[in-house]
């Protein structure tokens, strides 16, 4: 009893590194953490004031989601939202073929394929997720384009009764059709190998769960397989739409951009816009109104992605629910 | 002329894997009403068996197999079984509990029946049921719509049993079901396979010697020496194999003197 003593003494926890080489580390990885955020807002900061003439000049509602680029009209007419409709479009039309090509070759590598073959198609995705998007842009220019028009035109021939897919123009090149497939070329790779990741994760036990009980292939796929990769899976379609948006050259090659009017859905029609190549095709010989009005359209653009990739890196941090309970 | 007299068989079954042979002839019989344990040490071979009896063992790439499989007195290898309908009526639980994680309690119940594209009429009596029968219905009857995941290890095995219940089998496979349980989980699978044995053919995988004497009727002891592929050394009823065998490894084994 004499050995008590009136207060209890709390120890000390280290949550510092004590080591020198430890110390160094801790300081570094802190340093580029910081430096991340730091350099982003600098970014968008500098972007901002060099932008704001135009904000200004234009009115930000109008600006963004208004129609028209006039630099004859005082003052000028500088508005993007049929560019920025269009990279919604466009990287919807992406996403939506590119998301049951990729989800069925990462089933393939992961489930399917024997092992020497696995390994050699996940070398392959990953080697076509680093083509430059340049060389992409001219092979839909060179080679795709024409038969893209061929299955553009196939559609509106049998589907044409469906508003989206009329087109009264009568020409199905530089559509957002094809636009929409070229990018889907450019983010199978990212969400293929996004999602084979997930699914060499799964547990595989509860697929052999599933096969014994009488599951086919095809049922596991839909209602264990998918159901549990889901969060992740869409994480990487977010992250592939990001690039989808950002994209310009592959873009410019293989689209008509209109400027003065949204086109809202008819993907065959040879108008579509797309902000990143809006401020490729103008930069060169742009008044100076006009480059206010690009780095604003880079602004915008900018936010959008921002906000796109914090959606998918929240969804993808959430979805992991088959970890070990 | 019928064979019936044993509900499920194996005849003569041989396993590869590649090149390696792991499975020699097993002969084993299961009768109907009856709890069969498959004993022995590690890497004998007897969850490669097992898997046999069902047509898990095929979805390995490299596996290779010889023998046949009789159930009700017809090959479940046989040119025309479609293994989707072999495993809905041979059911199998796993060593580690695998309830699937996206999906509520009474979903698990009735998963078997979603991806085998069955009718599900009478979906709520069916999962009181099969919940019953897997002795956990009083512990999960006001959480139903919970996820799996949110029970006790030992509940999820017992909630896998029912699983496996509500598609009806004939035959329930169990490869080391308590494993991973603590003493009071296993009990109750245990006393859940003896309610069960009234109406199925129970073939259990244990490492458990008590176990097997608790819940077998007749107990199949493996050996695989020196490299040599796995078989059956010692086959009879539990009573025997534990306390008069014929093979003295099986002796040395069942007193715990290796393996
Ligand atoms: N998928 C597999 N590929 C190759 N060898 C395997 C595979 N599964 C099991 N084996 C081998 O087969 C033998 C029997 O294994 P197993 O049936 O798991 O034994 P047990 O269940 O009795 O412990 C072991 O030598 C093991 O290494
Ligand atoms: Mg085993």
């Amino acid at each position: 009893m004499s050995l008590q003593s009136p207060t209890i003494q709390r120890v000390k926890l280290r949550n510092k590194p004590s080591r020198t080489a430890d110390k160094v580390f801790f300081g570094v990885a802190r340093a580029a953490g910081y430096s991340s955020i730091v350099i982003v807002v600098a970014i968008l900061f500098f972007l901002s004031i060099r932008a704001w003439p135009a904000f200004e000049q234009q009115g930000i509602l109008d600006f963004t989601f208004g129609s028209g680029w006039d630099t004859t009209t005082t003052p000028p007419t500088l508005h993007i939202g049929a560019m920025l409709w269009g990279s919604f479009l466009i990287a919807g039309i992406g996403v939506a073929f590119a998301i049951p090509m990729a989800i069925s070759i990462a089933y393939f590598i992961e489930f399917l394929a024997p092992k020497s073959i696995a390994k050699t198609a996940t070398v392959i995705i990953d080697l076509l997720a680093a083509i430059p998007s340049v060389v992409i842009g001219l092979w839909g220019l060179g080679v795709f384009s024409p038969t893209g028009a061929g299955w553009a035109q196939m559609i509106n021939q049998s589907l044409g009764f469906i508003p989206i897919f009329q087109n009264e123009s009568g020409t199905f090149l530089r559509s957002p059709f094809i636009a929409g497939i070229v990018i889907a070329v450019m983010i199978v790779p990212i969400i293929a190998s996004i999602t084979r990741e997930i699914f060499s994760q799964m547990d595989k036990e509860v697929i052999n769960g599933a096969m014994a009980l009488g599951g086919t292939r095809e049922s596991i796929l839909r209602k264990v397989i998918l159901p549990t990769s889901a969060g992740g899976i869409l994480g990487g379609i977010l992250l592939a739409l990001g690039r989808a948006m950002g994209e310009t050259v592959a873009i410019f090659f293989v689209l008509n951009l209109s400027y003065d009017e949204v086109n809202w859905l008819n993907i065959l029609e040879p108008q579509g816009g797309a902000i990143a190549s809006l401020i490729l095709s103008k930069f060169g010989e742009a008044t100076n109104d006009e480059i206010s009005a690009l780095l604003a359209a880079g602004v915008v653009l900018f936010i959008f992605t921002l906000i796109i990739n914090a959606v998918a890196s929240y969804i993808v941090a959430k979805a992991q629910p088959w970890r070990k309970a | 002329m019928m064979d019936q007299q044993f509900h499920l068989e194996s005849k003569d079954i041989n396993v590869w894997f590649g090149e390696r042979h792991v499975l020699k002839n097993v002969s084993l019989q299961f009768p109907i009403n009856q709890v069969t344990a498959l004993i022995g040490p590690s890497g004998c071979g007897k969850s490669t068996f097992i898997r046999t009896l069902n047509r898990m063992h095929e979805l390995i790439p490299s596996a290779g197999l010889a023998g046949a499989v009789l159930l009700n007195g017809e090959d479940i290898y046989g040119e025309a079984i479609d293994p989707v309908d072999v495993r809905e009526k041979i059911g199998m639980v796993f060593q580690k509990p695998n309830p699937f994680p996206t999906m509520s309690i009474k979903e698990n119940v009735l998963s078997g029946l979603k991806l085998s594209g069955r009718k599900i009429d009478n979906g709520a009596e069916l999962v009181e049921t099969s919940l019953r029968r897997a002795s956990i219905w009083n512990e999960v009857k006001d959480r139903l719509g919970e996820p799996a995941l949110s029970l006790s290890g030992g509940q999820q095995q017992r909630l896998c049993i029912a699983r496996s219940l509500a598609m009806g089998p004939d035959v329930l496979l169990m490869d080391e079901p308590c494993s991973a349980l603590d003493p009071g989980s296993t009990r109750r699978i245990e006393e859940t396979i003896l309610e069960l044995k009234d109406s199925m053919t129970i073939v259990i995988v244990t490492h458990n010697m008590q176990q097997a004497q608790r819940v077998a009727d007749q107990t199949a002891f493996f050996l695989s020496e020196d490299g040599d592929p796995g078989h059956v050394v010692e086959f009879g009823a539990t009573n025997d194999i534990f306390h008069g065998p014929i093979d003295p490894r099986t002796n040395e084994y069942v007193n715990g003197r290796f393996g």
